[in-house]
């Protein structure tokens, strides 16, 4: 298709064999897309978003009833007009006075309409929002260990997918409300109209519900399926933008071009396969309209011609079952959103019901400005899992200004102590203590404002560089930005980009270098102008260059400051007040590098043994 | 100042920089319908069996409110003919329900085969946009946002494909149902007939305009919300810098002004549908309540029958939705030619890099890859070349270090070996043929590049290793995972070589992933090999280990490492120091080292962090 003709080497066979070890896309494991059609539990949940809205649903159902009647009322009025208004002889204001009350219902169905449909719209995406809202909220709030073990794509679909399905339940649900009555409606102005020929005509109805009751099933299943392939396909067309230079340097575009066709042409199939079921109803919907509309030609026309009948009753009939089918249609298809609304709702409420471990105490303090930015560990204990300790028993002190450099190999504790300090967790044992205080007591704004973190992966947000440097100090002026900016070495390259402090930075801050986006980070950090700073040091390597510009920067950043290290770079553990061996999550030796160098320990043996980094030496 | 919350998510430059953009003409826009047309017609028996089913479903459509009104005017004493009234009432009922189920078998199969004809394009467009994916070049990759790609991919293609369905089919229905319709209408009473259809024209000027406006606030809305999305995403992934920031009430705040945005708009939209429906059904009913009145009028007066009148009300009633999707028609119009003309003008790209006319496949005797006073820029910035008239040249069995500043070109020396990108000026030979005009698969299977980057697929480990030869067996696999000095990580692995890893498999670290990207490599056994800084992340011990496999296979290839670490250039027969695109010095470690240069600079600097140990 390309008009290269390229000799490939690993070719899909002439036999049409596949490489035993060639895939395209992976396969998604699927959710369960529907539940119970009625769970009370959920239906509970839903409703308490639903009630602050409750007068517009109120206002919405009862224009869905006034919308229905005056349906109802078009085909009655018409039998009506043409029984009185067309009769020879009767008088000419009967058909006037028809023509008015029909006008009087097209204005009654017009406003009636306008109400509901607007009202049901916007509360259903109100509701909608205000479930995103409170799951985006409770998401902030629940503990650091929830987030580290949920995917982020899982959450962004429960707040993006199953809160949609919510919306189009909700939608459709007053809708149904409107459905329901217009088929006992019909029903009912058939059987009031004439009793024997509504039974007989109506006698069809359950046909269709029969039909539905059986399609529906395989159906679903067939729409599944091409759902499905085409999550499938779409996936493996994503891979294929992403790995498009893995693809090309391994030349692998005829093998995943003929991957690719198979999983195109499964969906293909599918997708016809759910078109039949699709259309097959079609016709069963025409043939039971037609078989009903007979029955009112044969029967209604006998009836009419022996004058047991009005000639506008038979009109009437004929204008009721064209409108017939419709609310059993969209009643049966209420069925699948309602199991699908449940299975979200379901998952939604998982969401919304994880607990908050980590909370405010009710007599928490607000540290006062100038307390001494001390750090103290008092018989830390902590574990993320029970039975699986991280840190045992460790206990040190940091004093105001002071910085200590935390080393130590991967799985030695090293995140862990810094995130308690943090409160990103509660101890299991011991406690934590800033400027005296037991963190578990600080209020946690107050805490905010006397901790500032560097994570080791420079996280920088979609948005300007300046409001990236500002984050949620917003009232910082440009003045302290720049200043901060030009303190760790940000200044000369922000300037040099192509709007300067206002160039919008993309997805994470990728149209930086790895070095530029440690700075900004640094620079934030500085903005954020805490007494106590934590500080992840970036095992990613950087070249020499940057690494000076970085170093210069932590100098600048830690002075005056209670610093808090986890320290790779040698430099850095050298500057450091005091050093600290983590090891199996205790504290093995601890001391000025001079100290431990003479102490022959742990730290002197690794120093000695020349690598470049402490730890992430990776496990063979 | 944008303000983050509400800024677009990306600026959108890139695509409009390929001519990708919205603005169309009407002439192309023809011929962008006619270009999808033309890939439905390569299904020419279900564009045919739907055309004419169309047709037949519309025909019967329009014959059962004649039938209808034909009946009640029966029960009101019309001749009937030399049938009785009540046999007469009988053919007529067979006949309703003989004409509806022909309608609806018709009106299946023209959704069926409709709905075919736009899969199978769909289909079509899908395989096309993929190759052309997979082999634009490099060049053309680093332009354009991924996202960007994903959405061309996905929903315009989606937006091209139901063309026939939605436009060519519904044009035919809609013209015989209110052109058909409407001429009998106008036969049977020409002033009725007006009032009949009076609705038409307001109605499907009304729903064209609503349509199009929809669908302008549609792609606002997906606009707005992938903006929200955004927020919440980089929320969720960042939430330890959230954390550490204290910045939730920041974050919140974020979070609701991107959605009140979003949800805005999502209400102005609601208002749009509802007052747009609304005022059709209004019309239609205003309208139908006139013809009552002068229809009644003209009954009483007899100039009319009563099954006439039922006839004209039932007809309005049938033709109210297929004038409501006028606007569809309109929208579909829309649709089909900026989508179309967003995915034509991506795969009528030609790549930049591609096999010559008559290439011959590069043939090995060497080999001996030389650089020729190369000078290269990158497509996007071509006024700043990344390299300089730069000349060396690498025989067989040598291996040769590149260090140098970043910016400074190493990277782009290992891209231009395999013809990522073709040179500016000068040229790459391989035992004495220019890479141009040789074969672009023959080339990249002598040349194989470890990069810095490592794409993982998510499939098993062995799948990801075998990925540039997937015939390649257990065997096979394992020993360049050894190589790589992988094989002992995977072996420790539950489920050893099939575990999955990747996106939704076992996370590996970097160091793994570089590993994994070398053994990948080492299976192709290449006969030029190039690691682009491929070994950054992996612990010196290790590192050595893995550069003692290279050294055993030196012989049959040329080797070049690039890297920033200078142990892992220790052992190279020749070190090359890039300086802003062109050589700053060349030699052997101890060479360099004596010359007293940036070398032994940089040498120093790096050391000065590693101890005594040197």
């Amino acid at each position: 298709m390309s008009g290269e003709q390229e000799v490939e080497r690993h070719d899909v066979r002439e036999d049409g064999r596949r490489p035993p070890r060639a895939v395209v896309g992976s396969h998604r494991i699927e959710e369960e897309m529907f539940g119970r059609v009625f769970d009370p539990k959920i239906l509970r949940r839903i409703w308490a978003f639903v009630k602050p809205y409750r007068r517009q649903v109120q206002i919405s159902v009862m224009s869905v009833l006034i919308f229905t009647l005056s349906q109802l009322a078009i085909p009655m009025i018409i039998r009506y007009a043409f029984d009185v208004g067309l009769a020879p002889g009767a008088p000419a204001m009967a058909l006037y006075l028809s023509v008015a009350a029909f006008a009087a219902a097209v204005a009654v169905n017009y406003a009636s309409s306008m109400v509901q449909e607007r009202s049901v719209g916007k509360v259903a995406e109100n509701v909608l929002f205000d479930i995103r809202e409170a799951m985006f909220g409770h998401l902030q709030r629940v503990s650091q260990s929830f987030m580290d073990r949920t995917e982020v794509g899982r959450l962004m679909s429960r707040l993006q997918g199953d809160v949609n399905a919510m919306q189009e339940f909700l939608e459709t649900s007053v809708v149904s409300v409107g459905d329901l009555v217009l088929l006992f409606g019909i029903v009912g102005c058939m059987l009031w109209l004439d009793w024997q020929l509504g039974l007989l005509t109506l006698s069809i109805l359950p046909v269709l519900f029969l039909v539905r009751i059986v399609w529906l099933p395989k159906a679903r299943e067939a729409f599944i399926a091409a759902h499905e392939t085409n999550s499938v396909t779409n996936g493996a067309l994503a891979e294929a933008i992403h790995g498009v230079r893995t693809v090309q340097g391994m030349t692998r575009q005829t093998v995943n071009a003929t991957l690719y066709a198979d999983k195109a042409h499964a969906n293909l199939r599918t997708h016809l396969t759910a078109a039949k079921y699709a259309q097959v109803l079609v016709p069963v919907v025409d043939t039971l309209t037609g078989l009903s509309m007979a029955v009112v030609v044969v029967l209604g026309g006998a009836m009419v011609l022996d004058r047991t009948l009005d000639v506008g009753v038979m009109v009437a009939f004929l204008f009721f079952i064209q409108r017939f089918f419709d609310p059993v249609r969209s009643l049966t298809m209420q069925y699948s959103v309602m199991q699908r609304a449940m299975a979200s709702g379901q998952r939604l409420t998982e969401v919304l019901d994880v607990p908050l471990t980590i909370t405010e105490a009710a007599d928490a303090v607000t540290l006062p400005d100038g307390t001494p930015a001390s750090v103290e560990f008092r018989h830390v204990r902590f574990a993320y899992v029970p039975g699986q300790p991280v840190l045992q028993d460790v206990s040190f002190r940091v004093e105001p200004g002071q910085t200590v450099a935390l080393v130590g190999p991967t799985g030695s504790g090293k995140s862990s102590t810094m995130a308690l300090l943090h409160r990103f967790y509660d101890v299991t044992g011991g406690e934590v203590l800033v400027g005296g205080h037991d963190v578990r007591r600080i209020a946690k704004a107050s805490l905010g404002r006397q901790i500032a973190m560097v994570l080791q992966e420079p996280y920088l947000f979609t948005g300007s560089v300046i409001e990236n440097i500002r984050y949620n100090r917003t009232d910082a002026t440009e003045d302290q930005v720049i200043a901060a900016a030009r303190a760790v070495g940000a200044h000369d390259f922000i300037l040099r980009l192509p709007q300067g402090y206002d160039t919008i930075l993309t997805e994470r801050g990728s149209n930086l270098s790895m070095g530029q986006r440690q700075l900004v980070s640094f620079a934030r950090a500085l903005v954020a102008d805490t007494p106590i700073l934590v500080l992840d040091e970036a095992t990613a390597s950087i070249d020499s260059h940057t690494e000076q510009d970085i170093q210069r920067a932590l100098a600048v950043l830690l002075k005056g400051r209670t610093g808090l290290v986890i320290a790779h770079r040698l430099a850095t553990i050298r500057n450091a007040d005091r050093i600290i061996v983590l090891t199996g999550g205790r504290v093995a030796e601890s001391g000025t590098h001079d100290e431990l160098m003479a102490l022959g320990g742990h730290y002197a043996g690794l120093y000695r043994s020349g690598h470049a980094s402490f730890d992430d030496r990776e496990r063979p | 100042m944008p303000d983050p919350a509400t800024a677009p998510a990306r600026p959108a430059v890139p695509l409009e920089r390929l001519g990708l953009t919205d603005t169309v003409s009407w002439g192309k826009a023809a011929a962008t319908m006619w270009r999808v047309m033309r890939i439905g017609l390569q299904t020419p028996w279900q564009v045919t069996l739907a055309l004419i089913s169309t047709l037949l479903a519309a025909v019967f459509q329009l014959v059962i409110p004649q039938l209808l009104g034909h009946a009640v005017d029966l029960t009101q004493g019309a001749a009937t003919g030399d049938l009785d009234a009540q046999t007469a009432l009988w053919w007529t009922a067979l006949a309703v329900l003989g004409v509806s189920i022909l309608r609806g078998v018709f009106a299946t199969f023209q959704n069926y085969f409709s709905e075919a004809v736009g899969h199978h394009t769909g289909y079509r467009l899908r395989l096309a946009y993929y190759d052309k994916i997979q082999h634009l070049s490099f060049g053309f990759h680093d332009s354009v946002h991924s996202g960007d790609l994903i959405t061309l991919g996905l929903l315009d293609i989606e937006g091209a494909r139901m063309f026939f369905a939605t436009g060519v089919v519904r044009f035919v229905l809609l013209f015989v149902l209110i052109g058909v319709g409407g001429w009998w209408l106008l036969r049977i009473d020409v002033w009725l007939g007006v009032l009949a259809l009076s609705f038409v024209p307001y109605v499907g000027w009304r729903s064209s305009q609503s349509q199009l406006e929809l669908r302008q606030t549609w792609l606002d809305l997906q606009e707005r919300l992938s903006v929200l999305s955004r927020v919440m995403e980089e929320n969720l992934a960042g939430t330890r810098i959230v954390r550490a920031f204290t910045a939730e009430a920041h974050e919140m705040d974020k979070f609701r002004r991107a959605s009140t945005r979003a949800l805005d708009l999502a209400h102005e939209r609601v208002d749009l549908r509802v007052d747009s429906t609304a005022a059709m059904t209004l019309s239609f009913l205003l309208a139908m309540s006139a013809v009552l009145l002068v229809g009644g009028l003209k009954v009483r007066a007899g100039d009319m029958t009563v099954g006439t009148l039922t006839a004209f009300l039932t007809f309005m009633t049938i033709l109210q939705m297929p004038v409501r999707q006028l606007g569809m028609l309109v929208n579909s119009v829309a649709r089909t030619s900026t989508c179309g003309a967003r995915v034509f003008g991506l795969l009528d790209l030609e790549p930049s890099v591609s096999t010559a006319p008559g290439a011959r496949d590069l043939a090995i005797t060497g080999p001996e890859l030389r650089f020729d006073r190369v000078t290269f820029a990158y497509p996007s910035a071509p006024d700043t070349p990344v390299l300089r008239d730069l000349s060396f040249t690498v025989r067989r069995g040598e291996i040769i270090g590149l260090i140098g500043a970043p910016g400074s070109g190493k990277t782009t020396v290992a891209q231009l070996i395999p013809r990522f990108y073709d040179v500016t000026a000068g040229a790459i030979t391989i035992d004495g043929q220019d890479l141009r005009d040789v074969s672009l698969g023959s080339l990249r299977q002598a040349v194989r590049v470890v990069s810095q980057d490592v794409f993982m697929f998510t499939t098993t480990m062995e799948n990801n290793i075998a990925y540039g030869d997937p015939w390649a067996d257990p065997d096979e696999i394992e020993t360049s995972s050894d190589q790589a000095q992988l094989h002992a990580y995977v072996d420790a692995l539950p489920e050893r070589y099939r575990t999955v890893v990747g996106e939704r498999g076992a996370s590996l670290s970097g160091g793994q992933r570089q590993r994994m990207s070398i053994a990948r490599t080492l299976l192709l056994s290449p006969e030029v090999l190039v690691f682009d800084d491929s070994t950054a992340a992996i612990d010196a011990r290790t590192e050595e280990r893995i550069l003692a496999a290279i050294r055993a296979g030196r012989d049959k290839r040329v080797t070049i490492l690039v890297a920033h670490r200078l142990s892992t250039l220790a052992d190279a027969d020749r070190i090359i120091v890039l300086d802003r695109g062109t050589i700053a010095e060349e030699g052997s470690h101890a060479d360099l080292m004596a010359l007293g240069g940036r070398y032994r600079t940089l040498w120093d600097l790096q050391n000065r962090s590693f101890g005594d140990r040197r």
